[in-house]
């Protein structure tokens, strides 16, 4: 299982404040598990947003949302909602983010920080990756991980290494922020990019001993039954 | 707290003067050898307005580019100490940095780095823990008295502050992230900017159009890496990200057995085009030293 938690209050607030309409979307699995997901939490973050002066144009759960295709094919009764908000905010690990990004011209905030990957990753099978850095900005870039899609791990933008969009480590690799430059030009969102990421905090990528010990609670003698 | 009042630079008063500027480049040697770069310093005492020490170029294991640079600074000359971010953490970059300060030497020129894989030393662990805006910022940081955790310097170090752009990426995407990243780099306290190397002047006018319709106004030094052949020439299209040299350069190096003159044609007329239009050039000679100073005969 994939442990997240909740990104901090103030820091949502300040993700979305320059956006009325909000979307949400939820994982109906890890985050399940991690009580960071599930129908109450996102009953409960709709009545938050609506208390803060949003409009929530819809809410919706998918099981799993690591699965692009699955997604493409739940949205289709809801696209109006979708259309009708101004971003989306995504209730998963990192990579169901990157992978709801990837099929909605949306920007999609992560509401969680991902801590770990605790057993089964869930039904993820894409190139989507995650870091489990516990700092998650994926909105920032377009849905795209800058820690994953870049060998170097740029946060403020492409080196001058690439050629023909590929990477200077293999010809045959998408530079990552070709791609997040790409994405955010299809969501109309360029500006992003003028953010200024400030250098990722390593010391949140060290999960506690009882979080690294829930994760693999499966696997745990005293836990059986 | 105390500040640090270093003197500017010779490379800073040039640009500052408005006079035109050239830059030149010395790469450390693999080993404890000393005496061929002292030479090679030694050519550029009267044509270099600043001298840049590369830091471990290519990602080849090599002498250290801030030793160099205070072995450079010995000799009177002008040292720019350039800091990549493959090999140190943000520690680490912060106290080469104080080093550097310490030193004397001001100029600084912030880069992200090759990847570990193109050296030779593909095994080594990639550190990239702050990329090129960040390490501007904390370069900013230093100067305003704090490292990056906010805590208090006893004295705050001053430096001249350059990083670097490619003026020909090759496509939308890459040209547009150059624009983008170069103006974060602007707004975390860049002062001047190299440039990758161009051999297309109309290149390279196009993208000082564009920093004009932009308003950048951050002196920008023209890159010229001196052409020796063809071979170098394919070599470079194909293998040197951003950097094309045109047909009819390379024609010019085929029809002549007089590499040098021809090296020396191709520079000079080059800078001889795109003068105008920068704060000065930036010329890796790699190991063509001796050769600059006919390059610049016209510009002193």
């Amino acid at each position: 299982m994939i442990l997240t938690e909740f990104k901090p209050l103030e820091e949502l607030i300040e993700k979305l404040k320059d956006e009325k309409k909000i979307f949400i979307m939820g994982c109906g699995g890890c985050p399940e598990g991690a009580d960071t997901g599930g129908k109450e939490v996102l009953a409960e973050f709709k009545e938050k947003l609506s208390k803060g002066g949003k409009t929530v144009t819809g809410a919706m759960e998918i099981d799993f949302l690591c699965q692009k295709a699955l997604i493409r094919s739940r949205i289709k009764p809801r696209l109006d909602e979708i259309k009708n908000a101004d971003s989306v905010l995504v209730f998963s690990c990192g990579i169901g983010v990157q992978a709801t990004s990837a099929v909605i011209d949306k920007v999609c905030h992560p509401a969680l920080n991902t801590i770990t990957f605790g057993g089964i990753t869930g039904m993820w099978q894409g190139t989507e990756r995650c870091d489990t850095c516990s700092d998650c900005i994926l909105d920032y870039t377009g849905g795209i991980c800058p820690y994953t899609a870049c060998p170097k791990k740029l946060l403020n933008g492409a080196c001058a290494g690439q050629s023909n969009d590929k990477c200077e480590t293999d010809p045959e690799r998408d530079c990552g922020w070709v791609l997040i430059y790409n994405n955010l030009k299809r969501v109309g969102k360029l500006d992003i990019l003028k953010n200024f990421i400030p250098p990722r905090d390593h010391a949140k990528m060290l999960p506690s001993a009882d979080l690294r010990k829930t994760g693999l609670w499966a696997l745990d003698e005293e836990d059986a039954v | 707290m105390t500040t640090e009042t270093a003197k500017k630079s010779k490379f800073e008063k040039t640009l500052e003067d408005g006079k035109f500027a050239v830059t030149c480049e010395i790469g450390p040697p693999k080993g404890a050898e000393v005496d061929e770069i002292k030479e090679a310093a030694e050519v550029l005492r009267d044509v270099a307005d600043g001298i840049n020490v590369t830091d471990l170029q290519s990602s080849v294991m090599r002498l250290g580019s801030l030793t160099t640079c205070h072995l450079i600074r010995q000799m009177g000359l002008d040292p720019i100490f350039q800091i990549t971010c493959r090999d140190r953490n943000r520690l680490a970059l912060q106290s080469d940095l104080l080093s550097a300060s310490v030193l004397g030497i001001r100029n600084v020129l912030a880069l992200t780095g090759d990847y570990t894989t193109i050296g030779d030393h593909p095994q080594a662990e990639p550190v990239f823990d702050l990329d090129s805006v960040q390490l501007m910022w904390a370069i900013r940081r230093l100067e305003e008295g704090y490292d990056l955790s906010g805590n208090q310097l006893t004295r705050k170090p001053s430096f001249f502050k350059g990083a670097v752009v490619n003026p020909g990426a090759d496509t939308e995407a890459s040209y547009e992230l150059q624009i983008i990243k170069m103006k974060k780099k602007i707004d975390q306290g860049a002062q001047f900017f190299q440039t990758q190397a161009i051999y297309d002047a109309d290149v390279f006018k196009r993208f000082m159009d564009r920093m004009h319709k932009e308003n950048i106004d951050v002196p920008i030094l023209a890159g010229i890496i001196l052409l020796k052949s063809e071979k170098m020439a394919n070599y470079m299209n194909k293998f040197v990200p951003g950097v094309f040299v045109p047909e009819t350069v390379i024609k010019k190096m085929e029809g002549t057995e007089d590499k040098v003159s021809m090296c020396i044609e191709i520079a000079s007329g080059l800078i001889e085009e795109v003068r105008s239009y920068c704060a000065g050039v930036h010329i890796q000679a790699l190991g063509w030293e001796k050769h600059i100073p006919a390059v610049v005969k016209n510009l002193k």
